[in-house]
């Protein structure tokens, strides 16, 4: 077998899908460190600086593409995955096992991660659309400072409640993800199994759970504001 | 424990053959035994249905104690029925109670076609196993036992993933209808062993090649077959599986 022959096996699929997967957890984990920064009592001057460095460094413009590249094969992968998986019982069970034999959200990471996926057009739509497009056709164009821009939008309720919704999403997705990914790999063995299990769990819970504070906390600060 | 009879509702499923459409019938049984394996209700249920001049329910069994995978039922949404670890024919009757209805019906799984009632085609396992389940021995006598030494912990390991019966319940149990467990524990059960390892890097990309050719899903790691193996073969197994395709993907060898 050749390369083609191994990446389009049924495992060599699903190695795709946990590679992105992970190299998107890194990316994660990276946004949500320059994100916390908001959280500095300095009304943004932090955080609108780490985002004016990450926004004008030319070695994260390249990596964004990789992060778009990942983001691609990710959701395209994992989507035909299952697709064709639930074409492999024509016939279903008239009595189904339910939640006996395994959990709910482990089944549903096609649902989760479209959620994810619509979030997520929401959220370039918000704040990357914009100033990245400033950055490329708008020759009087300068940063835009993301700080005002949080608060601007996250001044509405509907806005705060999707993004809400879009991080519990992301929990659950990732409730099955961190720990499925290791599992590709091969390395959920006897001995590290458990400690994945269990870090998988608290990086699932606490990624989503720091994102959400934030635009709860400009809603907070916006509303408090206008008064 | 008490022993007690019992008056029972099945709805089993009846289909004459893979190309024609199957339903539900319903079928009473009563007096049955609280000592009974379900495959002995069963064949009380096939008599009574003999008797009365009709056509018997056909569904698979070969040893009845758990040893050779045959006797494929899903009972009630679950593959060997709620029982841990067991096969069919460990099932007994003091699972249930008098009055209760039970609902069976055969392994569905596009690669296991229904051949008959409860019975299914499961020579897809076969020709998996066919593509890359065995080693090269030299012929002639055996050699001694204690030329080649294994270490304890890894015979153990290959002992368990060895016990696999191929019923095909991780299958049935799939939302994926894959077979990974399965191939998981014939990959590894060789794979642990000196025995196994002149064929290793083919062995992995050979037996999952086929297993795709077969039909069946691909492996998401949600654990419902793992829950349901009559004989708890582990998922450690699939990430051995997976560690052995990555080796066969990176070592550049020609077979491979
Ligand atoms: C930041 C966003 C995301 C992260 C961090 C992420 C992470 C992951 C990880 C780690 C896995 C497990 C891979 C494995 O088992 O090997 C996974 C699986 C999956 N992801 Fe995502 N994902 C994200 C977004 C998305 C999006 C937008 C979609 C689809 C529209 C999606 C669809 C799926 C599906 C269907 C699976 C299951 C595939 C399978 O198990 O075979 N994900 N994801
Ligand atoms: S892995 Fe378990 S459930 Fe699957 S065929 Fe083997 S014994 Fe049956
Ligand atoms: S009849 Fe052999 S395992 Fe059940």
């Amino acid at each position: 077998m050749n390369w083609k022959d191994y990446f389009s096996t049924s495992i060599g699929k699903k190695i795709l899908v946990g590679a992105t997967g992970l190299f998107l957890i890194i990316f994660l984990v990276v946004h949500c460190y320059v994100n916390a920064m908001v959280f500095w009592p300095d009304n943004g001057k932090h955080f609108t600086d780490a985002a004016a460095f990450m926004g004008g460094n030319a070695a994260i413009r390249i990596v964004e593409i990789g992060l778009f590249a990942a983001f691609f094969i990710h959701i395209i992968q994992s989507l035909m995955l299952a697709s064709q998986n639930a074409k492999r019982r024509s016939e279903g069970y008239a009595v189904k096992a339910g939640n006996k034999t395994s959990k709910w959200y482990s089944r549903s990471m096609g649902l989760l991660g479209t959620l994810i996926l619509l979030f997520l057009i929401l959220h370039l739509y918000h704040f990357w659309g914009p100033n990245r497009y400033g950055q490329f056709f708008d020759p009087t164009w300068k940063e835009d400072n993301l700080y005002n821009n949080m608060l601007f939008t996250f001044k509405e309720l509907w806005v705060v409640i999707v993004y809400l919704l879009g991080c519990v999403s992301l929990c659950w997705h990732l409730m099955h993800g961190v720990a499925s990914s290791m599992q590709t790999f091969g390395l959920a063995t006897h001995r590290y199994k458990g400690m994945i299990k269990s870090v998988g769990m608290i990086f699932a819970i606490l990624i989503p759970l720091m994102f959400a504070s934030m635009p709860v906390y400009m809603h907070c600060l916006s509303t408090c504001m206008a008064h | 424990m008490e022993h007690y009879n019992m008056n029972l509702t099945l709805k089993v499923w009846k289909q004459k053959n893979c190309k024609e459409k199957g339903k539900f019938e319903t079928f009473q049984v009563s007096n049955i035994s609280s000592e009974m394996s379900f495959l002995e209700m069963f064949d009380i249920l096939n008599e009574q249905l003999v008797a009365e001049g009709k056509e018997p329910i056909a569904f698979d069994h070969d040893c009845r104690e758990g040893i050779c995978g045959m006797c494929s039922m899903y009972i009630n949404g679950r593959p060997h029925g709620p029982w841990h670890q067991t096969t069919t024919c460990q099932l007994h009757m003091r699972e249930y109670k008098d009055g209760d209805t039970i609902v069976v019906e055969p392994w569905r799984a596009n690669s296991f076609p229904v051949i008959k009632d409860l019975v299914v085609d499961r020579t897809a396992f076969d020709r998996i196993i066919a593509a890359g389940g065995y080693i090269s021995v030299n012929t002639g006598n055996a050699q001694d036992a204690n030329c080649l030494p294994i270490d304890k912990q890894k015979a153990d390991e290959s002992f368990a993933a060895a016990s696999c019966i191929g019923c095909g319940a991780c299958v049935a149990a799939c939302p994926n209808a894959s077979a990974m467990l399965f191939v998981s524990a014939k990959v590894s059960h060789l794979a642990l062993l000196p025995q196994g390892d002149p064929e290793r890097k083919m062995r992995a990309s050979n037996m999952v090649k086929q297993m795709d050719i077969e039909g069946f899903g691909s492996c998401t790691n949600i654990g419902a077959c793992e829950a349901e193996c009559p004989k708890g073969i582990s998922l450690e197994n699939i990430a051995r599986l997976n560690r052995e395709y990555i080796g066969a993907m990176f070592s550049g060898s020609k077979e491979g």
